[in-house]
């Protein structure tokens, strides 16, 4: 399953050639949606290529493009590129799966998790058995798992005391969702590839 | 009739209709919800995206909504992606972890000509072994706290 990351950390290169491509007065793909002239500060330009439509399509149609030139001014222009990549990320979500969006793949990537402590747990009991069956007195069983999922108040932490979230604070909903995508399982869904290549 | 407004339409500054799309998932005694759903996304687009929606599916999308624009405040860079992309790191650790474990479980597991001398010798190294790696802090600089975000 592909992380998100993969694609919005390789951006500073195209950065460059988006700039390149404003430069040349050729309206970006916001501008041309918008159907206004691209100025040569255009704060879209940078990062929706004319090149991709569709990435501007989604992220209007879900977030509305003012709210999108907010986000982005109030963000610094080294942040810009991966806000808006995480951005695009968000609306395709959100256009492929309206009722879950994001949310969706947290919830479904939650219970691999919970499935993978689960195996980690029995496959360090089977390590303990075989362990204590090699007969050395002096080998103490580990006292910590192998990978310490702590389960407090509902969160889980991993190696290095990371936390990630799974139950809100009380004024919130409750979540995981039981969540069921509406393809074909992640197989061969958005949340496997969204951007092409595998795991 | 001021008192029965939802969220929304406080926050909006009109006249609750009965039919408002936002009333039965923005009640009134929650004003933040709609203020970070409508920061992010804008009323206009939440209203088009519960509209678009069966009747009995607009309360999940509510809450997805509202779940989403929250991870979007606390981190305006990467939202709730930057929580996917955690998952899938601690995904992989488990993996690894667990392929690990079961690699040592098939050393073990594996009879030799001069067994105890192997499982002996073996046996000594089985905790520091996962042990080490249980303890690695190598990775804690790439994670961060998630249980603060939606504080």
């Amino acid at each position: 399953m592909s992380s998100p990351m993969r694609y919005i950390q390789t951006g500073n290169s195209s950065y460059q050639s988006m700039a390149s491509s404003s430069s040349y007065n050729s309206p970006c793909a916001a501008c041309k949606f918008l159907r206004r002239k691209c100025m040569s500060g255009c704060i879209f330009a940078p990062y929706f290529p004319p090149e991709e439509p569709h990435k501007f399509a989604n992220v209007h149609k879900i977030f509305g493009a003012s709210n999108v030139s907010k986000l982005l001014n109030d963000l610094l222009p080294h942040q810009r590129e991966d806000a808006v990549n995480s951005l695009a990320y968000e609306a395709e979500a959100r256009v492929r799966d309206p009722v879950y969006g994001c949310v969706g793949a947290i919830s479904f990537l939650q219970r691999q998790v919970d499935r993978l402590q689960k195996e980690l747990d029995a496959a360090n009991a089977d390590l303990i058995r075989y362990a204590s069956a090699a007969a050395v007195p002096q080998v103490a069983p580990p006292r910590q798992r192998a990978m310490e999922y702590n389960r407090r108040a509902g969160n889980i932490e991993g190696n290095g005391g990371v936390a990630f979230y799974q139950t809100p604070s009380s004024d919130q909903f409750s979540f995981p969702y039981n969540y069921h995508p509406p393809w074909n399982g992640y197989g061969g869904g958005y949340y496997n590839n969204p951007h092409g290549g595998d795991i | 009739m001021n008192s029965s407004r939802c969220a929304a339409c406080k926050h909006l500054r009109r006249r609750c209709p009965s039919d408002c799309i936002f009333s039965p998932y923005f009640p009134s005694n929650n004003p933040r919800r709609f203020a970070y759903v409508h920061k992010i996304y804008g009323a206009s687009n939440v209203g088009k995206i519960l509209q678009d929606l069966p009747v009995n599916r607009r309360a999940e999308a509510a809450d997805s909504l509202y779940y989403e624009a929250c991870c979007r405040i606390k981190d305006p860079v990467y939202g709730c992606v930057g929580m996917i992309s955690i998952l899938h790191q601690q995904i992989y650790n488990a993996q690894c972890q667990l392929a690990m474990i079961q690699a040592e479980i098939a050393t073990l597991s594996t009879p030799s000509q001069s067994e105890d001398q192997y499982q002996f010798q073996h046996a000594e190294n089985i905790a520091p072994t996962f042990l080490t790696h249980q303890n690695g802090a190598s990775n804690s600089a790439s994670f961060y706290d998630l249980s603060t975000w939606l504080d």
